[in-house]
């Protein structure tokens, strides 16, 4: 047997191999980039769940954006206060808490409460039926009820109920925006834990019209404002509107005078419960 | 040979004969009118009249001084009783100039026609069309005073004008040619003179051979110079693009104008409110309606001021039977479904169509079988499968790349789709979002 043929092509492939091996070696020293450890140990303390609530693609460009200064280390809307403050030890600054935001449901116009135009055949997403007349309700501001909030939510922290309105899970919200983002008709908005008096409604129809079309409309009556006094709430265009900045927080107002339960206090689950009630 | 056509496209199941032997009715003028400030597109007009204030037939109510625009006439003599936000055919609400009857007689306030339009300067005739607030009445509006202005480095060398009516049950168009076609050849000979064209094509589909017949008559008789050309029966033959295949065998690149092959294209009905204007100086106040289907109990086809409520013209046909359920504006395969009989008659409405139950079928949605019906149909010869669900998964960019801004949405895909996807709908509702997504980028 001739083992040349086996001895040359062992000796060029080695060879072939080491002249690359070499190359390479040079290569790792000469193009080295010197990344932040640190960027590591951020990513380990952020949720990981990629979901964009900070305006950044994902958490490894949040990581990055930290280390090099330009994001805030609590800019990540998701972390609890425990991940912001083991990311300010890895960073060697103080970190100031921002309080804990949460997504609301600003509509109780569910199939029971609203009028119905008609029987809607379109493509079952609210911004298909945005483009489509706008669903099956006859409100032209309320919930249309096709569930894209819930659909884009990355924590499962939402569902539909019975009466096809979307309920947020309030111990599992993390405040990331992405239903605020996904609802075509601003019903979702976020607020900070600490706002509990609100306004369930966004209709701006003419009271004789709001009446009409739904029967949990805030129909512009202004009870609410008188009780709540000068300042604290006003009237905009037929719509009750609290003044966060100083009303709101501690509310001690009657909610049951509202005449179509629009005005409530929510905190907690009773979100929840009210809603589907 | 067979006729001409274009390429691909469908074959619905034509439904004309409820209406294609009625003459054309006059409604008596309404009793009230709702006219809505942006019938067309582009820029809508500024209010000009007041709550209280009288108007006469004709009276200009409300305009705009930017080029993509038309202005809104009163189609009745009367009173203003509102200016407010009243719904429109189009499931919005929008600014609109409620007018109630005060005179049984039309008072009119007529536009400044020139005494002999053939010696008329180019200038003043297009003038005159957009004072008469004329916009393509096939049903997308577009005014036609901007659409007779071409830029200068398009030379226009064909005109083509649209006697198709390839949506099923509408006969407005077919109607419109077999009782007026003499005043609507004279609106043609005016746009022509306007472009400065020599060759002037009517075309019309073969299943009109009535208006086949009496236009090659009064051509042979007056017109000499224009050439009928029946079509071979296809959906959406109507579409300008199409037509301009069918017809002379130029095709519209994508994301262009029919100007860039050098051809320009208008309705019958456009012709005939165009002689109008020129001739007699009426702006464009009324249209004809084809009021059909089988849930309506009288169909006909109705002469009706512009803002007539639904209601009014369905009172006259009979109103609507029993069993109706559903009521569209427009043809049946790109009209707007309506949830509300006040809504009023605009200038871009064909027909109203009163379905029956067992008319519609609201099937069940399967997914895509691969089958490539729609692809084979789509005129436009896009991927309708792909784009809708490049459009259901909010991937503009790809939606972009493959073209859906070329989407003519004549609706063909969804007919043939064996799993029944709202293909074109989903479409539309990416078309919207990429052009909105662009006109962010450029703010």
């Amino acid at each position: 047997m001739d083992f040349t043929a086996i001895i040359i092509a062992m000796a060029s492939l080695g060879g072939l191999g080491m002249i690359f091996s070499v190359g390479l070696s040079i290569a790792n020293k000469k193009l080295h980039v010197e990344e932040d450890p640190r960027i590591a140990e951020v990513i380990e303390e952020l949720p990981g769940a990629n979901c964009g609530g900070c305006g950044l693609p994902g958490c490894a460009a949040f990581a990055e954006a930290v280390i090099a200064g330009e994001a805030e280390i609590s800019g990540c809307p998701v972390n609890s206060d425990e991940g912001s403050q083991l990311i300010a030890e890895i960073m060697g600054v103080e970190v100031t808490t921002s309080e804990r935001l949460i997504a609301r449901v600003i509509c109780q116009g569910g199939d029971y409460e609203t009028a119905k135009k008609g029987v809607y055949q379109g493509v079952k997403t609210c911004i298909g039926a945005t483009f489509a007349g706008g669903g099956d309700k006859l409100c032209s501001y309320g919930c249309i009820g096709y569930s894209d909030c819930v659909e884009s939510c990355p924590f499962d922290a939402m569902y539909m109920n019975d009466n096809g309105l979307p309920v947020v899970i309030n111990d599992k919200c993390t405040g990331c925006g992405n239903c605020v983002e996904a609802c075509p008709r601003d019903i979702m908005e976020l607020h900070p834990e600490s706002h509990k008096l609100f306004v369930l409604c966004k209709n701006l129809d003419s009271p004789k019209e709001s009446r009409k079309i739904c029967t949990r409309a805030c129909v512009g009556c202004g009870i609410c404002v008188r009780l709540a006094g000068e300042g604290n709430m006003e009237m905009q265009d037929n719509l009750a509107v609290v003044n966060y900045d100083i009303y709101g927080s501690d509310p001690v107002l009657p909610t049951e005078k509202c005449p179509t339960d629009v005005l409530a206090i929510l905190g907690g689950q009773v979100i929840e419960e009210k809603q589907s009630a | 040979m067979g006729l001409p056509t274009f390429k691909k496209g469908i074959h619905p199941n034509d439904n004309k004969s409820f209406t294609n032997h009625k003459p054309i009715e006059y409604l008596p003028i309404p009793e009230e009118v709702f006219i809505p400030l942006q019938q067309h597109i582009g820029v809508a007009g500024d209010v000009l009249v007041e709550k209280g204030q009288e108007v006469k037939t004709g009276q200009v109510i409300g305009k705009s001084e930017k080029f993509v625009s038309a202005p809104v006439h009163a189609s009745i003599t009367g009173t203003v009783k509102a200016v407010d936000q009243f719904l429109h055919p189009l499931g919005i609400k929008a600014t609109m100039i409620h007018i109630e009857k005060t005179a049984e007689e039309d008072e009119w306030e007529t536009i400044n026609a020139p005494e002999n339009w053939e010696t008329a300067s180019i200038e003043d005739l297009r003038n005159l069309i957009w004072q008469a607030g004329i916009v393509g009445l096939g049903g997308a509006a577009f005014p036609t005073h901007v659409k007779l202005a071409p830029p200068k480095e398009k030379e226009i060398n064909t005109f083509i004008l649209n006697g198709v009516e390839c949506e099923p049950f509408l006969t407005a168009d077919h109607r419109a040619m077999l009782e007026m076609g003499d005043k609507m050849l004279i609106g043609m000979s005016i746009i022509m003179k306007i472009l400065g064209t020599e060759n002037g094509y009517i075309g019309i589909e073969n299943n009109k051979p009535d208006a086949i017949e009496i236009m090659n008559e009064l051509v042979s008789k007056k017109f000499p110079a224009f050439k009928v050309v029946p079509l071979k029966v296809k959906y959406p033959q109507g579409a300008e693009k199409m037509l301009i295949e069918a017809i002379v065998k130029r095709r519209v690149p994508a994301g262009g104008l029919p100007m860039d092959v050098g051809t320009v294209v208008n309705n019958v009905g456009t012709a005939l409110a165009v002689a109008n204007a020129v001739v007699e100086g009426k702006p464009l106040i009324e249209r004809i309606v084809t009021v059909t289907g089988q849930g309506i109990t009288e169909p006909k086809n109705l002469m009706v001021r512009i803002g007539t409520p639904f209601k009014t013209l369905m009172e006259s046909c009979g109103g609507l039977k029993e069993s109706a359920i559903q009521v569209y504006m427009g043809g049946p395969m790109m009209g707007f479904a309506q949830y509300d009989m006040n809504v009023p008659i605009v200038k871009a409405t064909s027909g109203i169509i009163c379905q029956e139950k067992s008319d519609i079928f609201k099937k069940k949605t399967y997914p895509c079988i691969q089958c490539g019906n729609c692809v084979s149909v789509c005129p436009m010869n896009l991927l309708p499968t792909r784009l809708s669900s490049f459009a259901e998964m909010v991937k503009l960019e790809e939606a972009e790349e493959f073209g859906i801004l070329n989407c003519i949405e004549c609706g063909s895909c969804s007919y043939v789709c064996p799993s029944n996807i709202p293909l074109v709908q989903w479409i539309r509702v990416g078309k919207l979002q990429v052009s909105e997504s662009k006109r962010k980028k450029v703010a």
